[in-house]
């Protein structure tokens, strides 16, 4: 059995930005664990640029964001392990774990963080319709066989789903010589960042398809057509709409969900909107001591956001780690209500809070022209307009605990209020 | 007025533009909408002359990896998009390679550099100790 101060669950852009900060803040043995075979997760995959704004005030391509945090670890000297491969968590911050070298590993850590990030939903979470034949792969999965692994999976393509993803592939896949006939869009709005649209479907005259879905993949060996159909308000296929395509390939971008199977292992409660767990303003979870942060928690639009949130985790932990974290003290619930569908964190200990909290949130359709409102016992605090929301753009909101004297508040809620009313 | 609605892709955050012919500025247009400068410059050259930052990989050889992530050192004409893919497709590069390293100089005589956009090694962490540590 080895033993560590801090451990973090995943090598991505999380796991290595709340390393980082937690040697920052003077933690010195930290263990990193990654179960592929290189640092960076999957920004090393993300090879459009667009990512670390923010962040860096400049424009990197995945690999290259992913690329200054490897540096800025391996020069503090924090203990990292690849190709390995967590099998389990305990509440009492225990981490069973392979490797081929190390074979099965035991290792007793002070805090955990959990930064295992996301994964795809495939073509079973959704149920199409059709025979089973090669051919139908997630967008992240084609992703990865076309940047890294130098695979080109197919000559005509249509696309399901619009987020991010999908719109990027449908780009990388024409410029790699691909036909993309359609991108399918089940809502009647577009899941990914607008940018995406006009760079990766306007600039290429890849047709986008609102509100209509795949209602039948054809062939047996291989993808060898998939029809699609327009879809009423209540999203059910509307007869008489159908468009078949001949194609190869099938890709699906239709959402992602936290990986949280550790977690669920480690008895640590989650949320049911985010299916990541329920989270304080120090990025703890149920369990003591055990922190998470980045797409683990709730799937974000910018890696620029996880490193943020990322550096309170481990700042946090190391907090923790010195016993310089209050536990018995008063716990204020955040709530999302009203067109709101959720908020991270879920809980807020003022006690725990030097000035402000940045709550993150999203909504559950496009308004136009709406105010979210704050209010604690509710009382309104503060209101924040906005002309556009919409479920695909996260919305962020800083909470001055000292300004608005929260100590007293049992829940804050926040919610959407049209502009007059 | 000749105008047109565009959204701005410079950064993440969208914004919505309109871009209207304009004789008397300085630009010969004017933009609004924008939250900075850029977004001002962008609504223009996409008016004038679209560019964009291309993105793609190379074949790579002794690396455990089989393609080098590459972009454009800055942004190209959008119309010599096609081209600039033909050029970067028949590219072959051996490791050690640096991130930032040239790749293609110059592509098509636009003054923009085709540079590798990681490092990449011949087992790739063992390559970032040396390179950062000795």
């Amino acid at each position: 059995m080895v033993h560590y101060d801090i451990v973090v669950i995943g090598g991505g852009p999380a796991g290595l930005a709340a390393a980082i900060e937690s040697r920052k803040n003077g933690v010195k043995n930290i263990l990193v664990i990654e179960r592929d075979r290189e640092l960076g997760g999957i920004l090393q995959q993300c090879i459009h640029n667009g990512f670390g704004l923010q962040i860096f005030k400049e424009e990197l391509t995945g690999p290259e964001y992913a690329e200054r945090f490897i540096k800025e670890l391996i020069n503090m000297g924090i203990e990292y392990k690849l190709d390995t491969m967590v099998l389990e968590v305990s509440d009492s911050k225990m981490i069973t774990a392979v490797n081929p070298t190390d074979g099965m590993l035991h290792i007793q850590a002070k805090a955990i963080i959990l930064a295992m990030g996301c994964r795809e939903r495939t073509r079973g979470a959704i149920r199409i319709p059709g025979t089973r034949p090669a051919g139908v792969l997630t967008a992240g999965t084609a992703q990865r066989f076309v940047n890294i692994e130098g695979h080109m999976i197919g000559k005509k393509v249509v696309i399901l789903g619009s987020g991010d993803i999908g719109l990027i592939m449908a780009r990388r896949m024409t410029l790699e010589g691909a036909e993309v006939l359609a991108v399918t869009e089940l809502m009647p709005y577009s899941g990914g960042l607008t940018r995406n649209i006009v760079q990766c479907l306007e600039d290429f005259d890849i047709p986008l398809y609102l509100s209509h879905t795949v209602i039948n993949v054809e062939g047996h060996d291989r993808v060898e057509a998939v029809t699609i159909a327009q879809v009423d308000e209540r999203l059910k296929p509307i007869k008489g709409t159908e468009k078949r395509f001949e194609c190869d390939t099938l890709l699906l971008s239709v959402g992602l969900i936290p990986e949280n199977e550790l977690s669920k292992s480690a008895g640590i409660k989650l949320d049911n909107v985010t299916s990541g767990p329920i989270v304080n303003e120090s990025m703890e979870t149920s369990a003591e001591g055990i922190f998470a942060c980045g797409n683990v928690v709730h799937v974000h639009d910018l890696v620029d956001w996880v490193t943020k949130e990322s550096k309170r985790a481990g700042k946090n932990a190391a907090k923790y780690v010195k016993g310089q974290l209050e536990n018995n003290c008063k716990n204020i619930k955040i709530k999302g209500i009203n067109g709101v569908r959720y908020v991270v964190p879920h809980i807020v200990r003022p006690d725990n809070v030097e000035q402000t909290v940045e709550l993150m949130m999203r909504v559950d359709n496009i308004y136009k022209n709406v105010k979210l409102v704050v209010k604690s016992n509710g009382e309104v605090i503060k209101e924040v307009k906005r002309k556009h929301v919409a479920p695909g753009e996260m919305e962020n909101i800083n909470l001055d605990f000292s300004k608005f004297n929260l100590g007293n508040s049992d829940e804050i809620s926040i919610e959407i209020v049209k502009e007059g009313e | 007025m000749e105008a047109r609605d565009m959204v701005c892709i410079v950064c993440p955050l969208g914004c919505k533009l309109k871009v209207i012919k304009n004789e008397e500025s300085q630009n010969g247009y004017t933009v609004e909408g924008n939250k900075c400068f850029r977004g001002m410059n962008y609504g223009i050259t996409e008016m004038t002359n679209p560019t964009r930052v291309l993105t793609t990989t190379v074949i790579i050889s002794g690396s455990s990896i089989r393609r080098l992530p590459v972009k454009t050192s800055g942004p190209i004409p959008k119309h010599l998009i096609e081209e600039a893919m033909k050029i970067i497709n028949e590219i072959e590069v051996k490791t050690p390679i640096k991130v930032g390293q040239v790749i293609i100089k110059n592509i098509l005589g636009t003054g923009v550099d085709v540079i590798a956009s990681r490092s990449m090694f011949i087992n790739s962490e063992e390559g970032y100790l040396k390179d950062h540590l000795a």
